[in-house]
């Protein structure tokens, strides 16, 4: 299936590889021609201002919207028939911006329907992962039989994301993790996020908040109006006078 | 009236409620997971029931024909599909369900004369035979459709119906059918009878109710079923297909209708058209949990059962006409009751 990657280059192997990527909502296109690149065991982060169309732009990658230019994703060029559930399979997992809960069922259904489709390929660790989850998220194991429409926007959070890992991803895609979080938990979501690094999967990080952003990611990306105006490593990107204006203030925090 | 005749009635009610609860809940099923709105349910019951009364007269029944038309329909459709995307590898798990399967069944019906089989595998063959066109029908006439309106899955839902009525008197003939009953024993209940065959059928229902319950709450395939039903893009991204959803849905339901429809085989004569009133009466039950709550459904379900006995022993002439009156104060009810909260769909 997959093309015979050059062992020396797999610590570096592109996971993710999109070029001249444009989506339109009926006539109206909201990306025009983004290209990125993500590599394995690499956090890139993607900023930019309301309506610039990061969700968009995650939406279109998960194969939710209709997209046309080149991915490639895992070295494989991917067809116009881009699928959400083909996708899934190949180990890439959305969080997104509403989270989409499932809120009627306890927080640990919702954990075990992350990996559906491990379990329906013949895996059948999902209790292993589980216990996983619950060692990078304690506070969803306090609360594993609530259900998760009652829980708090950290928690949620939280959730989605311990519903995501649960697939084992290669390709993890966050739409604002701190999104209407207060600052602690924010840090300790960015922690994890930072840790999760280290597991080897690449994380593409869409953020508003572009100071915490830029601190753990490895390269960055400034969308505006569905155009990339500014790209580079991040810390070159958090030094670069027009990201500081726009995205950090003058020095100060938050 | 006395208590005698109240007690019978009760139990003739009891019996049908305990038929059309089974039948709502599959409705409910089938609403929430798809937003399509199944009246075929009750061609399912039918089709059942006739087609185990086929077996023990000895025919062929003509459902096997249609079960090898569906399959050949269904390899087309996505055969070709799968061949123009190159996923030869799905190719023989489709060649199995819709080919395979349904020549094992035409072989083994001209293989060994249905009518001497002892009654377990006549019903399990009925049951063989009619459920696999549950997904069948979803992938022919609904799947193409995924994501329209429900009011444009409704005129589809009525279509099949039509279809599958007039396919039902071409198969069975227009000649109502009974099976013999699955037991002769009988109980007495404060001077009634209680015949064993009643008791069969709640028993029965609340079983099969019961494995119901297990496979949503404790399967993950049964959580896969109510994620989708709860957010469906939510679902998707847990690589749970609608089309997966779909057809595990409308096996079950089919299970549900053939296996009610053996169940009644014994107590009420069954026409290749009866399924359509039985349906009904399901989906008055549904209607009464808001299409969205099972408990309530089934529960409504037993009413309309109860309702419909004692209102035939008072005004047998307007039994149907009151038991679907019923639905207006209930919808009536409800729409002042509950916010009209619209869902939204991708
Ligand atoms: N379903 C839709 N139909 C039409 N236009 C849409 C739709 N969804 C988004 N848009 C438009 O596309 C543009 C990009 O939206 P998008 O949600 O991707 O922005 P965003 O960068 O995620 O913003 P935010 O930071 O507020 O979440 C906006 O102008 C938005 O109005
Ligand atoms: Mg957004």
């Amino acid at each position: 299936m997959s093309h015979v990657i050059p062992s020396h280059l797999h610590d570096h192997e592109v996971i993710l590889d999109v070029r001249d990527l444009r989506v339109a909502y009926g006539k109206v296109e909201a990306l025009h021609g983004v290209s990125l690149s993500i590599r394995r065991g690499e956090i890139a982060t993607v900023i930019g201002p309301n309506g610039a169309g990061k969700t968009t732009l995650l939406s279109a990658l998960m194969g939710l919207l209709p997209a046309s230019g080149e991915i490639v994703y895992m070295g494989h060029a991917q067809g116009r028939e881009r699928e959400v559930e083909a996708l899934v399979r190949q180990g890439m997992t959305l969080v997104p911006e509403k989270r989409e809960l499932f809120a009627e069922m306890s927080v640990e259904d919702n954990l075990l329907l992350g990996a559906f489709d491990r379990y329906r390929t013949g895996h059948r660790d999902h209790l292993e992962t589980l216990d996983e989850v619950f060692e990078w998220f304690p506070r969803l194991e306090e609360r594993r039989g609530q259900l998760a429409g009652t829980l708090s926007g950290g928690e949620r959070q939280m959730l989605a994301m311990g519903r995501a890992l649960m697939a084992k991803p290669k390709l993890l895609m966050l739409d604002e993790p701190s999104l209407g979080l207060a600052p602690l938990i924010i840090k300790e979501i960015f922690r994890i996020i930072g840790e999760l690094k280290k597991t080897g999967v690449a994380i593409l990080l869409v953020e508003q908040n572009a100071r915490a952003a830029l601190q753990i990611a490895d390269v960055g990306y400034v969308l505006e109006t569905g155009e990339v105006t500014l790209s580079g490593p991040s810390g070159e990107l958090a030094a670069d006078p027009r990201v500081v204006e726009a995205y950090l203030g003058f020095g100060k925090k938050h | 009236m006395d208590l005698q005749i109240f007690l019978l009635l009760g139990q003739d009610g009891v019996t049908n409620g305990a038929i059309y609860a089974l039948l709502a809940l599959a409705l409910v099923l089938i609403f929430a997971v798809t937003r399509i709105i199944f009246i075929p349910q009750g061609e399912f019951v039918a089709y059942g029931a006739l087609t185990l009364a086929s077996l023990q007269a000895g025919k062929i029944p003509g459902t096997v024909w249609l079960l090898l038309a569906l399959g050949l329909v269904v390899i087309v459709l996505d055969g070709v599909q799968m061949l123009r995307e190159g996923r030869y590898g799905k190719l023989p798990s489709l060649l199995i369900f819709n080919l395979g399967w349904p020549l094992l069944c035409a072989a083994v019906l001209f293989a060994l004369p249905p009518g001497d089989l002892p009654l377990a595998l006549q019903v399990l063959l009925s049951l063989l035979l009619v459920v696999p066109m549950g997904p069948m029908v979803y992938r022919v006439a609904y799947q193409p459709l995924a994501g329209a309106s429900v009011l444009v899955l409704l005129i589809v839902s009525v279509a099949v119906h039509v279809a599958m009525i007039g396919l039902g008197l071409l198969f069975f003939g227009a000649e109502g059918s009974r099976t013999p009953a699955f037991t002769e024993v009988s109980f007495e209940l404060a001077g009634a009878p209680l015949q064993g065959q009643t008791l069969l059928v709640v028993a029965a229902s609340a079983a099969l109710i019961a494995g119901l319950y297990f496979f949503f709450e404790r399967t993950l395939y049964g959580k896969a079923l109510r994620a989708t039903a709860m957010n469906r893009t939510g679902a998707r991204l847990m690589g749970i297909a609608p089309t997966l959803a779909g057809k595990l849905c409308f096996t079950l339901a089919a299970a549900i209708g053939v296996f009610s429809g053996i169940l009644i085989a014994p107590i009420t004569t069954i026409y290749y058209d009866s399924g359509f009133l039985i349906g009904l009466k399901g989906f008055v039950g549904a209607i009464i949990g808001g299409l969205a709550s099972y408990p309530v459904a089934a529960l409504g379900a037993l009413l309309v059962g109860l309702l419909e006995s004692y209102s035939s022993f008072w005004a047998s002439a307007y039994k149907e006409v009151i038991v679907f009156t019923m639905i207006i104060p209930v919808l009536l009810w409800r729409s002042l009751t509950t916010r009209h909260v619209e869902e939204e769909e991708e």
